[in-house]
């Protein structure tokens, strides 16, 4: 085998044509998509060279920076609220259900299956103020609080995104956290028991630092996806009212496709990777000293 | 590390090697477009998903009157969602293969910059060399050249004029005349509202509706070129006597004329609010005629809504008979695929388009009506003398505007009548955008 992977025109012909299927699909546009950042322009009107005008555009447009703030507040928030009511339930799932655990998991899953856009309809009639009161403000009527028009702010919007989120994806960070936990050996449990360890001790010592390493992946799919959120807020929003819950995707794909100007597009492409790559960086760099240290 | 730092040193020069092809290739894809006209093998058309009125009446054309056209270059119509249709367009654009026929885009912009690429036939021209120099109305000609700088390369399939709707009834049971200037128009407001009748029907989640209200007060207190003197740079939304437009809106707002939750009003909730007698006054295009002329819809009954354009405001230079205008979604024509049998097609769509889409689809057209058409439903006779009686039109806010400040003006009007943008922050964002 050695021999095999050795051998320069073995590795060309086994990795070359899947080389070369990524470098078409996705090098290539990359690349191509770093072009368009010095040039401005759509295929209508053509494309003219402008240089780094689209880079320093970034830092005077003021929606940028109002894009970026949801961003990141929508990725934190809504990672700690994920992660968070996915490992509560993974610990209901293992300490609590235990084998009965099934039903209630593939419940909590199902949302995962749904189309985001067939949930975001139903949190948008959930939320309702008009032409109907929703669930959720005859709720609140009933208990004497007036009708609240959820969407008319991007203050109340926001929570809207994260609930309607949280939802939608505390199943699978669930699933993912249980199989976790679900390695920790049980005689590591009974010797902590026999120990006296139980209830929040047992949790703080033995399931935490046991946990760890799959909470870690947990929390950086989490990141990653969030800093990358586009169907949810297009389908329950549209980044309004104005652009109060405007991502920076969102904000990337209006510039390119809505206003034709695909080089500053690209940048706001870059600027997201850009902020990717960091966040992961950083992550990663502390996962590592953190398993090091255990 | 020393492996690394050599497997870097190799790529780096591919990763240079592939950004220098991307940015020569970026570069050159700004060239091409033009070309000659090549023959199409069908009248291809690329309709709007949501727009089925000009579909049905192609169709009717090329069953009826235009069959000998269609027996040489057969219809063949695709759809494309209104939401991603600009995309669609500039993909086809930038491939050199633009359908024959096709709607001109989500804003005037679209077709504007489709003509500075040289892709579009010149409509003008065209139809005086088939002899139908006459075939569009003077009014939607008008309309068209306030829209496209003076040149008409689109094909007008609605014109539109925009009003003030009111119910006639909830106007007579609470003793309001007609208003005339915009002080009569508020005071009709706050006597329904007093009423508990919603004064505007407004569709806040679209904005447009809301912004409408105010390129109405500008042009009625600045006069119908007060948003050309802002295109060319020579006003800013920014100088008070704009400001003070967004103001007087958003006064309605606080007022809560707009009913208690304008921003959650789609489209359709609006029109039903006033269809079902809610709200007492409506801002809306002609377009809506189809839904009032539609019984099962219309539950206030089509004698019961009366239109006014909409009204003066006191020693401001417009005035109420230069009527808000459009020409809907107009069409336009690839000039690369512009052959003889695509000629003749046009010279029977400008004869026959007008009389046949009032006919069968109720849509009063840019287009002479060649056959009158009998039977009209009143509202539709009254609006259609009103289009008549017009001389000037004027446009609506966002016309002239770039996509950028349309998408700006429209997603922030919600914000403006609820009072979390000031009249002053609306104007600076949608000025900060239109970058002049």
């Amino acid at each position: 085998m050695n021999r095999v992977l050795g051998d320069w025109r073995a590795v060309t012909v086994l990795l070359g044509p899947a080389l070369l299927v990524y470098t078409l699909v996705m090098l290539v546009p990359i690349f191509w998509s770093l072009g368009y950042t010095v040039f401005e322009g759509n295929p209508i009107i053509g494309f003219t060279f402008v240089g780094w005008d689209n880079i320093a555009a970034l830092f005077t447009d003021p929606k940028i920076g109002d894009a970026l703030v949801f961003t990141v507040k929508y990725a934190l928030v809504l990672t700690v609220g994920q992660v968070l009511a996915g490992y509560l339930l993974s610990l209901l799932y293992v300490f609590w259900l235990r084998k009965a655990s099934g039903l209630i998991r593939t419940l909590v899953f199902f949302p995962v299956v749904l189309p985001t856009v067939a949930v975001a309809l139903l949190f948008q009639a959930l939320f309702a103020i008009a032409p109907q009161i929703g669930p959720v403000n005859a709720l609140l009527n009933a208990v004497g609080i007036e009708s609240i028009d959820w969407f008319a702010s991007g203050g109340t919007a926001f929570w809207v995104i994260i609930i309607m989120d949280i939802w939608r994806s505390m199943g699978f960070y669930a699933v993912l956290l249980y199989a976790g936990l679900v390695d920790i050996p049980e005689e590591l449990f009974e010797s902590a028991r026999i120990d006296g360890a139980s209830g929040w001790r047992l949790v703080r010592h033995i399931v935490i630092p046991l946990s760890l390493p799959v909470l870690f992946s947990s929390i950086i799919f989490s990141i990653n996806g969030t800093l990358k959120v586009f169907d949810s807020v297009l389908a329950l929003t549209n980044g309004g009212p104005g652009n109060t819950t405007t991502p920076l995707t969102l904000y990337m794909y209006q510039t390119s496709f809505t206003y034709g100007e695909y080089g500053y597009g690209s940048s706001i492409a870059l600027l997201l990777t850009i902020l990717c790559l960091l966040v992961t960086l950083f992550i990663f760099r502390s996962s590592r000293r953190d398993l090091t240290k255990g | 590390m020393t492996t690394a730092r050599k497997r870097a040193r190799k790529i780096v020069p591919l990763i240079a090697g592939i950004g220098a092809t991307a940015l020569a290739l970026t570069g050159c894809t700004s060239g091409g477009g033009g070309g000659e006209a090549t023959a199409p093998d069908s009248f291809s058309y690329l309709s709007f998903a949501e727009n089925t009125s000009i579909q049905d009446t192609l169709t009717a054309l090329s069953e009826g009157e235009c069959s000998a056209e269609n027996e040489a270059l057969a219809l063949d119509i695709t759809t494309q969602p209104q939401a991603s249709y600009d995309q669609q367009l500039q993909l086809l654009a930038g491939q050199n293969a633009l359908p024959v026929l096709f709607a001109s885009g989500n804003t005037p912009q679209v077709a504007k910059d489709l003509q500075k690429g040289g892709k579009l036939v010149d409509v003008e021209q065209a139809l005086e060399d088939l002899d139908q120099s006459d075939a569009i109305i003077p009014a939607a000609k008008s309309t068209i050249d306030a829209l496209y700088d003076g040149e008409q390369y689109v094909l007008p399939t609605e014109f539109n004029v925009e009003g003030i709707w009111y119910n006639k009834q909830l106007f007579a049971d609470h003793g309001i005349e007609v208003p005339t200037t915009w002080d009569e128009l508020v005071a009709a407001a706050d006597t329904l509202n007093a009423a508990g009748v919603i004064p505007f029907s407004a569709d806040g989640q679209d904005g447009w509706p809301l912004t409408r209200l105010v390129g109405n007060y500008l042009f009625r207190t600045l006069g119908p070129d007060a948003l050309q003197r802002v295109a060319e740079g020579e006003a800013k939304l920014t100088d008070p006597e704009y400001v003070e437009a967004a103001a007087a809106v958003a006064e309605l707002g606080d007022k809560g004329y707009f009913g208690p939750s304008v921003t959650s009003i789609d489209y359709m909730t609006a029109v039903n609010q006033f269809l079902t007698g809610q709200a007492g006054m409506f801002y809306m295009g002609s377009w809506i005629l189809a839904n009032f002329n539609d019984p099962e819809q219309n539950q206030i009954g089509a004698e019961n809504i009366g239109f006014m354009p909409f009204p003066e405001v006191e020693g401001g230079e417009g005035s109420a008979d230069q009527l808000a205008a459009n020409v809907g979604v107009p069409l336009a024509l690839s000039e690369a695929s512009y052959s003889d049998d695509v000629a003749s097609w046009l010279g029977c769509f400008a004869e026959n388009f007008g009389s046949s889409s009032l006919a069968n689809q109720g849509v009063i057209t840019g287009f002479k009506v060649a056959t009158p058409v009998e039977d009209l439903p009143p509202l539709t006779q009254e609006v259609q003398s009103q289009i008549e009686a017009t001389t000037q039109s004027v446009l609506w806010f966002e016309a002239l505007f770039n996509a950028k400040a349309a998408t700006t003006s429209q997603t922030n009007a919600s914000q403006l009548v609820t009072g979390a943008l000031s009249p002053e922050e609306f104007m600076e964002t949608v000025q900060a955008d239109l970058g002049n």
